[in-house]
Formats: C-alpha cells, sequence, structure tokens
C-alpha cells in the first residue's frame, strides 16, 4: 500500500476521523483547563489534518511535511506558553492515532498486509511529529524561564533614593554572580547620575551569606568608593553575622542592624536629623493632605 | 545508630548550589536545628558546593540525615572527580586560594561543622565529608 493510498482514505473518511479526535481530545480533557477555547481546538484539528493528508499523498512531500511540522511547532509554543503540561501537549498528536487506525482498519480490514504498512507508516509519521512537539515544547519553556530569569535579575534590584545624596539597594534572594554584576552596574550608575555620597546596601532579604556574596558586597563596595560614594551595609540578621565571625569574613565597612539605623546614620554624616514636630492639632501631617 | 536515608544531588551549575543550599536548609530544619546552625550548616555547604563545581568540574552531594541516639543531625558527602587537592593543609589555611577568592571558604566551613574531613588524592579527585549535629 503506498502512502498516497493513506491520504486518500483520510481524505474520504475526514468528517468521521475529525469527529473522532476532537472526541478523544475532548475526553483527554483539552478544554477542561479553560486555556482553549472550543473553535481554537477545532481549527487546529482541521489545520492539522489536511497538512497531514498533503504530506502523506503529495509528490512534494518534502515541502508539504514541513508545513505539517511547522505547524506541530506553533500548537506546540502556543501550548508551552499558555501553561500546558507536556502530556497534554503530546496528547494532541498521540490521540489522532486512534482514529487513523480505526479509519484504516475499516478500508483495508480484508487485506491484512497492507494494514500493517499502513498502520506502520502513520505510527512513524506521527510518532516523529510527536518527538517534535515535545522539542519546540521543551525550547519554548526554556524561553520562557530565560526570559523570566531576565525579568527578575532586573526588577530585584532597584536602587532607590532616601534622601538628596543618599541611596538605598535592597537585595532580594540569591546573589550569584550574573545578578551580583547587575547589581554593580545598577548602584555604581546611580551612584553617578544622583550624584550620591552614601549607598545603603540592605541585604535583609538575603538567605545565605557565604565568602562568594561576600566577596561581590567587597568589590560592589570598594567600586563605589573610588567613586566618591560611603557604603553602609544594613539589614544583617543575628545568625548571618555569626556566621560569616566563623567564616573569618571581615567586612570592612561601616554596618548598621536596619536600614532605618543607616538612614539615620547617612543623614547626621552629612549634616541633617530627623525631628519631630510639635504639632498643636495634635493630628498627623499625612492625614491633613 | 540507624541506616542513613542518603540522598544524591548533582552538582553540575551555580544553579545546582542553590538548590542544595535549599535543600540543606530544609533538611537542617527537619533535622531541629537552630536557626543560627542551619545558617552556619547552609553557608558552609554552599562554600563546599562551590568549590566542587569550581575546582572538581563539578560532582554530586549525597545528604545523609544521621541519628545517634537522641542526637539528630545532617551530614553532607561532597564528591568531584577533578585534579584534586596538592596539599590540604595549606588549603587548609586562612586566605589561601588559587582561584581568586577570598581564601577562606575551606577553612571557614571547618568552623562552621561539627565534623569536617578531607579525603583527596591528585589526579583522581576529592571527597569533602560535613556535619552538623543538634
Amino acid at each position: 500500500m503506498a502512502q498516497a493510498d493513506i491520504g486518500q482514505t483520510i481524505a474520504k473518511r475526514r468528517a468521521e476521523i475529525l469527529k473522532d479526535w476532537g472526541h478523544q481530545l475532548r475526553d483527554g480533557g483539552a478544554l477542561s483547563s479553560g486555556r482553549l477555547k472550543e473553535a481554537e481546538l477545532d481549527t487546529q484539528v482541521r489545520e492539522f489534518l489536511d497538512l497531514f493528508v498533503q504530506a502523506v499523498s503529495t509528490n512534494e512531500a518534502d515541502t508539504a511535511r514541513k508545513a505539517l511540522r511547522q505547524n506541530v511547532a506553533e500548537v506546540s509554543r502556543a501550548r508551552a506558553i499558555q501553561g500546558f503540561t507536556p502530556t497534554e501537549t503530546a496528547t494532541f498528536i498521540f490521540s489522532l492515532k486512534q482514529p487513523l487506525f480505526d479509519a484504516l482498519t475499516q478500508e483495508f480490514g480484508k487485506d491484512s498486509a497492507a494494514l500493517i504498512q499502513g498502520l506502520l507508516a502513520v505510527t512513524e509519521i506521527l510518532d516523529g511529529l510527536g518527538l517534535h512537539s515535545m522539542e519546540t515544547f521543551q525550547k519554548s519553556r526554556e524561553e520562557v524561564i530565560i526570559r523570566q530569569q531576565k525579568e527578575i535579575a532586573e526588577l530585584s534590584t532597584p536602587v532607590v533614593k532616601l534622601w538628596d545624596g543618599i541611596l538605598a539597594l535592597p537585595l532580594i534572594g540569591t546573589l550569584d554572580s550574573e545578578r551580583t554584576q547587575v547589581v554593580m552596574e545598577n548602584l555604581l550608575q546611580s551612584i553617578v547620575e544622583h550624584g550620591a555620597d552614601y549607598a545603603i546596601i540592605d541585604i535583609t532579604g538575603v538567605p545565605t551569606v557565604d565568602t562568594l556574596v561576600a566577596q561581590h558586597l567587597l568589590k560592589t563596595v570598594a567600586a563605589a568608593r573610588l567613586m566618591g560614594a560611603d557604603c553602609i551595609i544594613s539589614g544583617i540578621r543575628p545568625q548571618i553575622a555569626q556566621t560569616m565571625v566563623h567564616l573569618g569574613v571581615e567586612l570592612n565597612v561601616v554596618s548598621k542592624a536596619n536600614l532605618a539605623d543607616a538612614l539615620g546614620a547617612a543623614l547626621r554624616a552629612t549634616g541633617r536629623t530627623v525631628a519631630t514636630i510639635k504639632s498643636a492639632s495634635g493630628g498627623s501631617a499625612l492625614s491633613k493632605a | 545508630m540507624n541506616a542513613p536515608v542518603t540522598d544524591t544531588m548533582p552538582i553540575q551549575s551555580s544553579d545546582d548550589i542553590v538548590r542544595v543550599r535549599q535543600e540543606v536548609r530544609r533538611r537542617a530544619a527537619a533535622a531541629g536545628l537552630g536557626i543560627v546552625d542551619q545558617t552556619k550548616f547552609v553557608t558552609a555547604a554552599s562554600e563546599i558546593a562551590r568549590n566542587t563545581l569550581d575546582y572538581g568540574g563539578g560532582g554530586i552531594v549525597r545528604l545523609e540525615a544521621v541519628q545517634d541516639g537522641a542526637r539528630k543531625g545532617l551530614r553532607l558527602i561532597f564528591e568531584d572527580h577533578g585534579p584534586g587537592i596538592a596539599s590540604i593543609d595549606l588549603a587548609l589555611t586562612d586566605g589561601y586560594t588559587t582561584g581568586g577568592g577570598l581564601g577562606l571558604g575551606l577553612s571557614g566551613s571547618r568552623r562552621l561543622c561539627n565534623e569536617f574531613a578531607i579525603e583527596s588524592k591528585p589526579g583522581e579527585g576529592t571527597r569533602v565529608t560535613i556535619a552538623r549535629w543538634k
């Protein structure tokens, strides 16, 4: 049995196959999560089957197969981004097996040699597409992860201005070397922009300070000093302080227990002070605004 | 002493080090270590794991929940098949580094643990065992 015969069989029983496949997909829960609309699924199913028929029946099988792989890649990528699981994504391809097998069995039921050949050919193509689907899915997921990593690296290292000439850098999370690079650059850039005299590096949100993190901190402090800004490190928790002493790390910088103390120290150092206003009405200044 | 429960984690990238830290923190807490001891042990694990990656070219860590009578604890065994350490005494000297670090990772880790052992053969690899008891 030639591949063209498979194509003809599928084309002939198209409506039936589409219906069966649709049932298989729905039973498999393709729509249950609500991420995919019924019309969308119907379109995907129809496009795929038509391309599949072309891929097995035309003379220019290469072009048609390329188009089919392209289609699979698009569907898989969309599902990866929509948050489908690998199984749900692969099921799109593999659930077509049963309807196709049924159609071929009905067509070639008596001719068992032709049937086996047909089933083999269909299996081979679908398996290849299934693998391609997984590969695309994986790649799309990785793209999402890399993009999110970049976003996290950007988002979690904001430099904030606390007062004229006083900046704060609240560090949160793991200080691996790539993020530390971003942190350093952001801080040094902001020191230039604001003409800052003091930079407060707050490490309340850093869970572990090992020698590498300490070294990164010391380098950042040294670079800031070269640019004329003094650094204050704040938010060293008791357990981290004890650990650093045992490790033998000496942070040769001014440090304060919390950000408020550090701000107070920086204000005093720049000749300012925070005073309480004696208000006759006794109300808060903020509530009047 | 009961047979220890052993799990193995790979150390092949700096992301693996983050995972090792998180897992060690979780298990140290489960073993009943206080917040200070947890932090000390997690920091030591972070140092040794980074050595395994940077100097040993990657390897594995075995995590064992250990119990001795009423005492519970956590033991970590880091193994790599890297170049090994030529002189362990020198490597354990404060401030000695061959990689541009602070030179405190190994010596500092020893001060953060209750048990600390290094076995190393040049050309064959290194095994570092650390443990912290409640």
